[in-house]
């Protein structure tokens, strides 16, 4: 194992992945000779040349729509958005066409597809600029949707994706790109399935289940926890879509208290999805309602004390799990 | 792979009376209830999309919009399948998923049938890069309506072939109305071929209702583009005989305006053509006729007997290679959330 970001990472898995199969591509704007936006894609353009890293004109809904065009004919794109708030502009072809192919054609046309890029908000770029995009993609079939939150996760969950036969994407966390985490040596093959939930810190009195920003979040705030003798769990969700049911049931059965802590909003959110399903599932086990700490439901000011305020933020998140246990 | 200018044009003659008979069919099938959803019928276009595959080969690749029964049929997929498509059932050519405005057909290299207006044209630029990225030599024919061209979806992908050159050609069938709005309505250039100007792309204005003109045109862009990738714009004059969808009696337009373009009629043309030429006596027109009347006829006879998908297939086509678990029904939840009539969850 070696310490690397989170953005070299991606970088990895992407090489890996072009190096490994002919039929991949990473298409998006400013990918190639701008070295990507964040640069994710550093270097790739001199490894794979310009056949293969394709910078694309400010054409979202064009370029998604082309890639699940030449995913119809059994190519690999991996297709970046310089943030998923501008996904948005591609919505049609993210949600119309690439998860209905498979089911309109009668299961003739698949399409293996990656969308990737930053998700959710960042610091200070206000409400167009910090969609957390996760609740809308969940809820369409068809789709997979996952949220790496470490290197290693960004890594094996990247890999992973552009292998799978269908429509998945990878919402990166667009505050995270610089942390650092340690992942296996590039020559041993990283893959870390879909759907697959990870307890990222072992606890007895409370689950806080959270995914992508959250999660560094959480650490914290267990951390403090700590100090006032309440053992938290973190349970790092990684995939909303496949959820890992029994990851959350397990870490329910054994604290019987949970918090969950989403970067979304919390009208239709992606805690409400968990909730309904610990209360339907293993409501016996509960000592406490579940409490969730997610985005307030306004738009994203600009003001930083304001955006602080509508974030899920430590404050939020310790609160909630002193009111789960009573303390 | 059949260099297709010698197709024989009789053989085209009767695939053009196939689909008018089809969609003759279909309309009165939908209006016995048989048939539902919205159903967009073709008649009086046939020459556009018949002149146009007789051009390309059976490995290029064809994409269009909704109004697609007719491009399935003129690339290959049965009646019988295309007529079970409109049924609903299993042995339909997306398996009833997919419906009148759906048709898939991979074997024959047809990918769909889109039903959101221009949403598949980035969809048919993908095809044509993926040709490209292959060093392929096959073209991409994109056939979408006059309502498309105003369109985000149209614009960024005519600009993403034109900027990569890529092997694919337009086809604008422009039947004057998108909808109900004419095209005077709705478009701000005289000329819809101009569109293209606007991306550097060569456009071409075509007679649709003249299946020769098609062809030869179509064909000439296509050798062009085999030698050198890069796409085309046609813009296909035609008409619809019936109205947009089979809820609209077209009362935005007149009847004359009707009966002048059904005195241009493609079939008409066509066989009038051969007759003339001495390639095709009354008789053996009538002989055409009679065949696609009774193919049709078998194929509703075929779409009727066919078995609706099992409700048990519910999941299987949602994503490929294995079932995902979430969403999925769970065996174990209980019987009443079902509502009366709702298809069972699979077991398995």
């Amino acid at each position: 194992m070696r310490e690397i970001t989170y953005r070299q990472a991606l970088n990895e898995a992407l090489a890996e992945e072009l190096e490994r199969d002919p039929n991949v591509f990473l298409m998006g704007e400013e990918v190639a000779e701008y070295q990507g936006a964040y640069k994710v894609s550093h270097g790739l353009l001199q490894r794979f040349g310009p056949r293969r890293i394709i910078d694309t004109p400010i054409s979202e809904n064009g370029f998604a729509g082309l890639g699940v065009g030449a995913a119809m004919v059994g190519l690999r794109p991996i297709i970046e958005f310089m943030t998923f708030s501008f996904s948005l502009v591609a919505f049609d072809q993210v949600v119309n066409n690439a998860p209905n192919m498979y089911t309109m054609s009668g299961g003739q046309f698949n399409i293996p597809i990656t969308f990737r890029g930053p998700n959710g908000p960042a610091h200070q770029l206000g409400a167009t600029h910090s969609h957390a995009t996760e609740n809308f993609y969940a809820s369409v079939p068809g789709l997979k949707v996952c949220t790496p939150a470490t290197p290693r996760d960004a890594k094996g969950l990247l890999k992973t994706a552009v292998r799978d036969d269908n429509p998945v994407l990878v919402l990166e966390a667009e505050l995270l790109y610089s942390s650092k985490g340690m992942v296996e040596p590039p020559d041993e093959e990283l893959l870390i399935p879909l759907g697959k939930a990870e307890v990222k810190r072992e606890g007895s009195d409370v689950s806080i289940i959270c995914y992508s920003q959250t999660v560094p979040l959480a650490l914290k705030v267990a951390a403090q926890l700590e100090e006032e003798d309440i053992s938290a769990e973190i349970l790092d969700l990684r995939s909303i879509k496949p959820l890992d049911e029994k990851a959350i049931f397990d870490s329910v059965a054994k604290t019987h208290r949970v918090v969950i802590v989403e970067q979304d909003h919390p009208f239709c959110g992606v805690g409400a999805e968990v909730c309904y399903r610990i209360q339907k599932n293993v409501f016996d086990a509960l000592d406490a309602p579940v409490i969730r700490v997610s985005q307030e439901d306004v738009p994203m000011p600009y003001n930083e004390r304001l955006e602080h305020a509508v974030l899920p933020n430590a404050e939020k998140l310790l609160a909630a799990v002193k009111q789960v246990c009573y303390a | 792979m059949q260099p297709v200018e010698q197709r024989d044009e009789v053989e085209m003659l009767s695939l053009m009376l196939l689909i008018r008979r089809f969609e003759e069919r279909a309309s009165q099938q939908y209006q016995a209830q048989k048939i539902g959803g919205f159903c967009h019928l073709y008649i009086g276009q046939e020459a556009v999309v018949t002149g146009a595959v007789a051009a390309v080969r059976d490995d290029d690749y064809i994409i269009t919009a909704y109004r697609d029964h007719a491009h399935a049929l003129a690339r290959g997929t049965t009646a019988d399948a295309c007529m079970a498509e409109l049924f609903g059932k299993e042995t339909g050519c997306s398996r009833g998923l997919g419906g009148s405005m759906h048709f898939f057909d991979k074997k024959n290299h047809m990918y769909g049938g889109h039903a959101i207006v221009a949403a598949h044209i980035p969809l048919a630029v993908g095809l044509a890069f993926a040709i490209k990225y292959r060093g392929e030599d096959r073209v991409t024919l994109c056939f979408f309506g006059d309502g498309a061209i105003n369109q985000g979806a149209f614009h960024e992908a005519l600009n993403l072939a034109a900027l990569y050159k890529l092997p694919i050609v337009f086809i604008c069938e422009n039947n004057l109305f998108a909808m109900g709005t004419s095209v005077k309505r709705s478009t701000s250039l005289g000329q819809i071929v101009d569109r293209a100007e606007g991306y550097d792309i060569p456009g071409e204005i075509v007679d649709g209702m003249n299946f020769r003109e098609v062809r030869d045109k179509v064909s000439e862009i296509v050798d062009s583009i085999r030698k050198e990738p890069h796409p085309a714009f046609v813009e296909m004059r035609t008409y619809r005989y019936r109205g947009h969808s089979m809820s609209d009696p077209a009362s935005y337009r007149t009847k004359q305006e009707l009966e002048k373009y059904r005195l241009d009629d493609p079939i008409t043309r066509l066989r009038a053509q051969l007759t003339r030429e001495g390639k095709l006596t009354n008789e053996q027109f009538d002989l055409l006729d009679k065949k696609a009347k009774e193919m049709v006829l078998a194929a509703v006879k075929f779409a009727e007997g066919s078995p609706q998908p099992p409700l048990d297939t519910l999941y299987d086509y949602t994503y490929a290679n294995g079932v995902m678990e979430s969403g999925r029904p769970r065996p174990e939840e209980p019987a009443q959330q079902q509502r009366q009539g709702a298809p069972a969850p699979n077991p398995n």
